[in-house]
């Protein structure tokens, strides 16, 4: 509704001249209004279509459509796997690093830099395990960045940018969402690792989001670099397993999803050295249905944007960009791993005007994002598929 | 005589290891609730109660009844497809969650030891777990 005043307003003054000249004219110019506003309308799931782009993957976790149109899938076993016209490729990708294969950890994220056509960069997050030297416990494990360079089917010029620390011996929340915001920097968003009171601790990783150039030097003007026992890599704080990361299209803010406790889920906007709160507040309570905070806010902690309860599992989002979702364009869809569906936001500024199911049971989602060709990839973890939601005809 | 002093020696015998094939268990279901909590609980719920229609109940499961294999199948090969649990049809998948196996086996005792279930003092070992295979 609230997408017609502007319109209405541009054409009320072309009515109102209607009105003054003659009646056919005046009845043109209001047919004028009607078909225009109801082209801008109304982008239903039933004028979406889905089709399968890959299957026969083992745990898939996302996707990265490459501009010649092949698809790079990490698979959570440690594969990373290329999809050529429509077919997946028998032969594995080398040169992926050793990662910590348990509970939820393994290969994660995949991303192309910007840039990718000039400068070959594809970054990539995973649950490394502990290293000789490296802070933590034994047989631990935490999430890890690096970038590398497809030739063929192998990974070259191998860089390892970053490691969360300290390794944390557990199965959960590892985190590992890439963004990239054009300004030189990369944003990757890390889990609590399942010991919530760290996430307020600026000196470990866990349950942060870090920024770094690209090439993994710290930024001089991160928010903490200057704080005594902080971390300097740290951009924002107090989040639990932030699984999902996009910057919005016109503002270059960051907007990140978390799976909270059961009810908590959150999607929050993401800015410069903010405390997200967790475990401080929450709307949700612990799984084993245990109180975690009996405050929902608190001054100087920030608010999420919505949460959902019961929680969905939130695990992918991406901004519409594109003409061809018409109304939808700024508009958020995100993934649900637990409900099997994804969820349509309307966004209005920094706001979130309304939520819709759709796709319902297309499967368990882990990653949904826009191609450069304007369509939507998403990740299907159960049926081991990559599918591309694109409007019809 | 021989056959006296034969169930005698037997009757010491159990009463010596009983006890302490318990405390094993015990101290299986108490390690076991930790691993739930950290691998199960999102989905399965705090009182194994599942989600209906999505995540199937491990509390009285018959799907556990008909072959108490199963539940360290799944937990040590993951499972995809229809299932019928309880009256319900689910057809979701649960990933392999990648535990050692004295972590799965820890985690079944506790499962089948919790909410109403009871595995009878039966223990389920760690040689048990590596010698369950994914076909039958």
């Amino acid at each position: 509704m609230n997408k017609n005043i502007p319109l209405l307003k541009k054409y009320l003054p072309v009515a109102f001249g209607g009105l003054l000249l003659t009646a056919s004219i005046g009845l043109m110019s209001n047919s004028g209004i009607t078909t225009e506003a109801r082209s801008e309308q109304k982008l239903t799931e039933a004028s979406l279509k889905v089709d399968t782009v890959a299957t026969g993957l083992t745990m898939p976790w996302a996707s990265a459509l490459l501009p010649n149109g092949d698809l790079l899938v990490t698979e959570r076993g440690g594969k990373l796997r290329l999809v050529k016209d429509g077919k997946l490729d028998p032969q594995e990708i080398t040169g992926v690093p050793e990662v910590f294969y348990k509970g939820q950890g393994g290969l994660l994220d995949i991303n192309l830099h910007p840039d990718y056509k000039t400068n070959g960069w594809i970054y990539i997050s995973y649950s490394s395990p502990k290293a000789a030297g490296e802070e933590g416990d034994e047989g631990g494990a935490n999430t890890a960045l690096i970038r590398a360079k497809l030739k063929d089917h192998a990974l070259t010029d191998i860089q390892q940018l970053f490691k969360a620390i300290p390794n944390v011996k557990a199965n959960v929340h590892y985190g590992g969402r890439i963004v990239f915001d054009k300004k030189g920097y990369v944003f990757l968003s890390l889990g609590e690792r399942g010991q919530k009171e760290n996430s307020q601790n600026l000196g470990r990783d866990q349950g942060k989001v870090v920024r770094l150039h690209e090439d993994g030097k710290i930024p001089t003007d991160n928010p903490f670099v200057k704080t005594e026992g902080a971390r300097p890599e740290i951009w924002t704080y107090g989040h639990r397993n932030p699984q999902g990361m996009i910057i919005h299209p016109t503002t270059g803010v960051i907007w990140e999803h978390e799976h909270g406790p059961q009810g908590g889920d959150e999607l929050n906007i993401i800015e410069k050295g903010k405390n997200y709160g967790w475990p401080l507040i929450t709307f949700g309570i612990d799984y084993d249905n245990s109180i975690i905070s009996k405050d929902t806010a608190r001054a100087g902690l920030e608010q999420p944007v919505v949460y959902w309860k019961p929680s969905i599992a939130p695990c992918g989002m991406t901004f519409l960009t594109n003409d061809k979702f018409k109304d939808w364009k700024g508009d958020l869809l995100v993934g649900s791993l637990k409900f099997m569906y994804l969820q349509h936001l309307v966004v209005k500024g920094n706001k979130v005007i309304s939520r819709e199911i759709i796709f319902d049971k297309i499967g368990r989602v882990r990653d949904v994002r826009q191609g450069w060709d304007g369509n939507v990839y998403v990740v299907l973890e159960n049926s081991g598929k990559v599918v591309r939601i694109s409007p019809k005809g | 005589m021989k056959l006296l002093l034969g169930l005698l020696s037997a009757a010491i015998f159990c009463s010596a290891i009983m006890p302490g094939q318990d405390d094993e268990l015990a101290k299986s279901i108490e390690r076991g609730k930790m691993v739930y909590s950290e691998n199960c609980i999102t989905c399965h719920m705090s009182a194994g109660e599942g989600i209906p229609a999505s995540f199937p109940p491990l509390a009285k499961s018959d799907y556990f009844d008909k072959n108490p294999d199963n539940a360290i199948k799944t937990v040590k090969f993951g499972l995809i497809g229809k299932i019928k649990v309880n009256g319900m049809e689910y057809d979701n998948m649960m990933p392999n969650p990648g535990l050692g196996n004295d972590e799965i086996a820890d985690v079944v005792n506790y499962i089948m030891n919790s909410w109403g279930n009871t595995s009878e003092k039966k223990i389920v070992t760690e040689k048990m777990v590596e010698e369950t295979k994914e076909k039958k």
